[in-house]
């Protein structure tokens, strides 16, 4: 293989690929050279995870062409990409929980003894080379990976895919777990790696980490290429806009008038749980959209759960409409009484039946109070249903389908449409435009203000700080499962939330620091 | 939405295929035997089916929620052997008036016992299920072990398995066609229905909608092992005495009824019709080894197979065949 | 897929225990199952009027082997996160074939021998063909192939009856220097078919497959080749414990019965032994001792006079508790979105 028929190490051109009708990619070319970190940039849905999984044998494409070294090659599985010098390392971790952090580094080419057998010792020793490769020196190979934390994990998961010495690595999302310390050594291992003359390819949204690490760019936009460039060249609206396809502003809609209302809807008073949240105290009031900020993973999901009676042995007070209650189950917390609301964290495992109709997804939450006797009253449920379907504009050809067949921001939909129909007085929402297209996260937005322009108060967690800006009257910063800060008015901006964050005294930021750290951990 | 959409909607298309090979089947049949498509044969079968019929109808609703139930075998006799042996525990009096409740009575206690360990303390259910027939099983066995059981069935159990209430239609089938009434418009009508396809498809979100999954559990498997013991009543009316081991040669029928009518084992999917369709479709195929008689051919040739092969076999086959046709699994990617 | 971490305060926990904390999970599952047995045994000795002579001894081991090979097989597919129920049918399948051909001069049963064996084989491997090719619930295509192989027994022998060569027979279930025969054939197997399984390519892809069929496949392991072999094999240890019962019953009968039995306690064993349901966690090793202490908890009914009769609930009972201690972690469960998975 050593003739060079082409200049780039890998080159693919005239890529499609649909998934049951829908094209996830059309015509899209990549090219890359030896020795370089080439990033992908686009918004969720744009194509980029299709093209990865396309290079690395889990899908195979309609049309195209794949080369590598001048060579064209087709993978029929990820077997055979790993053969010919192809290693990814995937979003979802690909490690084995219930194996060793050796033999999942070992998994795919084992060394072994004479008898053809694993050879544990020498798989141990090259676990130990791959994991002091990456800077994880301290991880023990011995150690079963269900035992390890998150950081941990991505580390070994790392370290399994450069054990395979690939000559072009895929790091899809593949730093979004790392601490700020395990972070800094990947960064030096990648650039390291690239002089050496690997070739890797780096997806991210977190713009300031592909600015730090980028050579090259390549944006795509709905399953299309649409440019390629130097890392540095393009301002990072310039770069947005590429990704959106229009012009960044105006996505957020005014602030309505509130109702002014004195009385909290809802008091939380020390609210403790399991050293995850710690005296947390905070008051709602109807027609209050309340943010939730920080880094994720800092109590937010647990507060909301929390809210929702889903958590064990909780201390502190919770009042609803003056009332104190107990809260000890999400059947208690959507109760007329109370008309607490929860759209959950992952819309596909915990806010759907996937398989279920349209229909029956949405009604199912309110369809008590559409019965009598346990018989569902199916023409008031059909009005219902319909009036919903207007309300959030969900695609109204699918309805008597599946609702997995929905687009993702038509599921979320679903998702809000169904807590909607039960009349609640308090929406709980988890991050609810993550990884949905811009036009759904704007119908979104203007949902909120309807909804607290009607007296609903809504308590929003999101990982987008802009969304938090655009949407929330005051927003409360968590940090170790407290509440940190509360931003409001004038103090409700980027610079505050992200001091605010990393729990950084106020005022006290530098600038460029800042920026590398809300790259690392958003 | 129009009743025929409705309607249609009930026939998905492992129950067009299982109605599909019914009919085949009478037709080969026939050609055999030509009694075979005589309507007093067709009521003859489906009053063995019914059997069947009532033990699947609760089983298939556990098997909606993506559980299994693999007690069946000991329950259908528990249900067989309490309500001939009703008299030992209730008296002679009240023994044979309540002889049928307490039957089905105490088949929906090893249900409640099933339905307690799955849905309270999370035991995978197809072990703790297994576990709970050997549990019967040894009840039961103490209890005809112990003393002389009373094993004959009441006139009113009798009654139950080989009358005619309304003339033409015997008694279990009646009894079928009521409780499989109730399950499709329960399946369909009702919010309990919703909640027992959701909780196969997600059971997360369907806790996240606020609703307590494991009452929906705990109910299923109070009614799977109420319709088996039903189904023990049945059979004890028929065979006019319970014995042990009477319900053995149902586990594989049953499920194997429930899984041609269509119904994911994963849970979540699933119609009625479907299951009405496997039983039919099950109960006609044990008929048709019956008539045939193959082992007789071996016999001729000089080869002494027992007709309990042939069954085994053929069944064993044709589920497999079926599936392989309409129930495979979506591949892993 | 999720791969959550442990709960805060069993991470805690191990570190006071450290050398516990070394062994895999397999490892702890199999002390556990071989404590249980040993405190078993020690009572049932102690019970014992005339104490334990070696010729209970040989018979109590004889006893577990037979269940020990079994639960063996059923651990296989347990691990990939399948199930075989029709273990017990080619069990039956084999002791009935085993009376008909495992008899003759040396030749003659050697090659019966081997014939059994390959039957077996051919059985796992029919399991595993539908399994993986098929794309059918392993729970449905066992349920359905163990009736086609209890179909076959029965036509191979109608009544029980048959014979096995009798030196075969009488050395496989005698005892050398008070060492029964039977442990040193789980011992064989052991060494020569579990330790190689375990820790050859195919075999710690089983373990893989049970602990995450996606990442597997994202990590390029041959899937299908492991699964079938893992079904294969199953089919091969029912089959050695087949000729084990025929060794010590001088003839074969396909009884449905016995194939329910010993198809209930494997599992039973399996669990015991430390191995997980949901796949991923386990060991031959643990299933061995997991039915011995299923067999023990017979010979204790015995032992302490209660009616014997009543074993199926017994065995019914410690099923129950071996599967619901296995849930106790539901008490610990502080978010109960957790439970839901």
């Amino acid at each position: 293989m050593s003739e060079r028929k082409s200049p780039y190490l890998l080159s693919m051109s005239g890529i499609t690929k649909s998934y049951g009708g829908v094209r996830a990619l059309e015509d899209v070319s990549f090219e890359t050279h030896r020795g370089s970190i080439h990033a992908l940039l686009g918004e969720n849905g744009a194509g980029k995870s299709t093209l990865i999984k396309v290079l690395s044998g889990v899908v195979q494409p309609d049309s195209g062409k794949i080369e590598i070294e001048g060579n064209i090659v087709n993978f029929a599985n990820p077997q055979e990409a790993n053969d010919l010098g192809v290693s990814c390392i995937f979003q979802e971790l690909s490690l084995l929980p219930d194996l060793t952090v050796a033999d999942n580094i070992g998994i795919t080419r084992p060394p072994r003894n004479k008898f053809g057998l694993i050879d544990y010792r020498a798989q141990r020793q090259i676990a130990e080379e791959a994991l002091a490769r990456v800077g994880g020196e301290n991880i023990d190979p011995m150690e079963t990976v269900s035992n390890l934390s998150l950081s941990r994990r991505q580390m070994v998961e790392i370290a399994k895919a450069l054990a395979r010495n690939p000559k072009i690595l895929i790091m899809d999302e593949a730093t979004s777990a790392l601490t700020a310390a395990d972070v800094e050594k990947v960064y030096a291992m990648l650039h390291r790696l690239r002089d050496e003359g690997m070739s890797i390819i780096y997806i991210s949204h977190r713009m300031p980490e592909i600015a730090e690490l980028a050579d090259t760019c390549t944006v795509y936009r709905n399953g299309r290429k649409v440019e390629t460039f130097k890392n540095g060249t393009k301002s990072d609206s310039a770069v947005v806009e590429m990704m959106i396809g229009r012009e960044y502003s105006s996505v957020y809609p005014a602030k309505s008038t509130r109702p002014d209302v004195s009385e909290p809807i809802l008091k939380v008073e020390n609210f403790s749980w399991n050293d995850e949240l710690n005296d947390i105290n905070l008051e709602m009031r109807p027609g209050e959209i309340v943010g939730l900020g920080g880094l994720d993973g800092q109590g937010q999901k647990q507060l909301q759960l929390g809210l929702f009676g889903t958590l064990i042995g909780s201390t502190g007070g919770v009042e609803v409409n003056g009332a104190p209650v107990k809260l000890n189950s999400p059947k208690m917390a959507k109760s007329d009484d109370i008309g607490i609301a929860l759209v959950p964290e992952d819309r596909k495992y915990e806010g759907l039946m996937l398989s279920m109709t349209v229909r029956e997804n949405l009604s199912f939450a309110a369809v008590e109070k559409m019965s009598r006797l346990g018989v569902v009253d199916t023409a008031a449920e059909e009005m219902a249903i319909d009036e919903m379907v207007e309300l959030l504009k969900i695609k109204a050809d699918g309805i008597d389908g599946p609702v997995g067949a929905l687009s993702g921001g038509n599921q979320q939909k679903v998702v809000i449409g169904k807590w909607l129909m039960t009349k609640p007085r308090i929406i709980l929402l988890n991050d609810p435009t993550r990884g949905i297209d811009v036009g759904t996260k704007q119908e979104i937005y203007h949902l909120l203000q309807k909804l607290a322009a009607e007296g609903c108060a809504i308590l929003l967690y999101s990982t987008d700080y802009d969304e938090l800006i655009g949407c929330c009257d005051r927003v409360l910063v968590m940090y170790d499962g407290r509440i940190v800060r509360t931003l409001a008015g004038d103090d409700l901006n980027e610079t505050n939330l992200v001091s605010a964050a990393l729990n950084l005294p106020e005022q006290a930021v530098i600038q460029p620091e800042l920026k590398k750290k809300q790259g690392m951990s958003l | 939405m129009s009743v025929s959409v409705v309607i249609a909607r009930q026939f998905d298309r492992a129950t067009v295929i299982a109605f599909a090979c019914v009919i085949v089947l009478l037709l080969i049949g026939a050609m055999v035997e030509p009694a075979f498509l005589s309507p007093k044969y067709l009521i003859q079968q489906l009053h063995t089916a019914s059997f069947l019929g009532v033990v699947a109808s609760g089983v298939m609703l556990v098997i909606l929620l993506g559980h299994i139930d693999l007690s069946i075998p000991w329950t259908i006799c528990v249900g067989g052997m309490m309500a001939t042996g009703a008299t030992g525990f209730l008296g002679p009096e009240w023994g044979i008036t309540l002889a049928v409740p307490f039957g089905v009575l105490c088949g929906a206690l090893i249900g409640l016992v099933n339905g307690l360990g799955v849905a309270y303390l999370r035991a995978p259910a197809m072990i703790f299920t297994l576990g709970m027939n050997a549990v019967a099983q040894g009840l039961m066995v103490y209890h005809t072990g112990g003393f002389a059981p009373q094993d004959r069935a009441t006139e009113f159990m009798r009654e139950l398995a080989v009358g005619h209430l309304i003339p033409g239609i015997p008694n279990p089938l009646l009894i079928w066609i009521i409780l499989g009434a109730a399950i499709i418009f329960m399946l369909n009508r009702s919010v309990l229905g919703r909640r027992i396809y959701a909780v196969g498809n997600q059971e997360r979100s369907v806790f996240l909608s606020g609703v307590d999954t494991r009452k929906v559990i705990l109910a299923c498997f109070v009614f799977s092992g109420a319709c088996a013991a039903m189904t023990g009543v049945l059979l004890a009316g028929w065979a006019n005495r319970s014995y042990q081991a009477m319900g053995d040669p149902y586990l594989l029928p049953t499920i194997a009824a429930i899984v041609l009518g269509g119904t994911n084992v994963l849970g979540g999917r699933g119609k009625y019709v479907g299951t009405i369709a496997g039983v039919i479709l099950i109960t006609i195929l044990q008929s048709m080894l019956s008539v045939v008689q193959p082992q007789r051919y071996f016999a001729q040739l000089g080869v002494d197979i027992p007709a309990d092969t042939f069954r085994q076999v053929v069944f064993g086959v044709v589920i497999i065949g079926m599936l392989l046709i309409y129930g495979r699994q979506q591949l892993v990617r | 897929m999720n791969v959550g971490a442990e709960p805060a305060d069993l991470v805690s926990r191990q570190k006071h225990f450290a050398w516990v904390r070394r062994l895999s999970a397999a490892q702890r599952g199999i002390l556990i199952a071989m404590l249980i047995f040993t405190a078993m045994f020690i009572v049932y000795g102690w019970k014992q009027a005339a104490g334990l002579t070696p010729n209970m001894i040989n018979t109590a081991a004889n006893k577990g082997a037979l269940l020990a090979l079994v639960a063996m097989a059923q651990t296989l597919p347990v691990i990939t996160r399948g199930l075989d129920l029709s273990v017990g049918a080619t069990f039956v399948l084999s002791n009935c074939l085993a009376s008909t051909i495992v008899v003759g001069g040396p030749v003659a049963t050697t090659f019966g021998i081997f014939g059994v064996l390959l039957v077996g084989l051919a059985c796992g491997a029919i399991n595993g063909v539908i399994i993986v090719y098929g794309r059918l619930q392993p729970l449905i295509a066992t349920l359905a192939t163990s009736a086609v192989y209890f179909g076959v027994a029965l036509a191979i022998r109608p009544q029980p009856g048959g014979s096995v060569n009798f030196e075969l027979a009488d050395f496989m279930t005698r005892s050398s220097f008070a060492i029964p025969h039977s442990v040193l054939l789980l011992l064989a197997v052991v060494v020569f078919i579990w330790i190689p399984y375990r820790r050859s390519v195919l075999g710690r892809a089983t373990f893989a497959i049970g602990s995450s069929e996606q990442a597997a496949y994202m990590s390029g392991i041959p899937i299908n080749r492991a699964k079938l072999l893992a079904y294969a094999l199953s089919g091969l240890l029912s089959a050695i414990g087949g000729i084990l019962l025929t060794a010590l019953t001088y003839s074969g009968a396909a009884k449905m019965s016995i194939a329910n039995e010993y198809t209930l306690n494997s599992i039973g064993a399996v669990v015991i032994g430390g191995t997980s349901l949901f796949g991923g966690v386990g060991s031959a090793v643990g299933s061995i001792f997991g039915a011995f202490v299923m067999r023990t908890v017979g010979d204790l009914l015995i032992v302490f006079d209660i009616n014997p009769v009543l074993q199926p609930l017994f065995v019914g009972v410690v099923l129950l508790v071996a599967v619901s201690l296995g849930s106790l972690r539901v008490l610990r469960i502080k978010n109960r979105l957790d439970i839901y998975r």
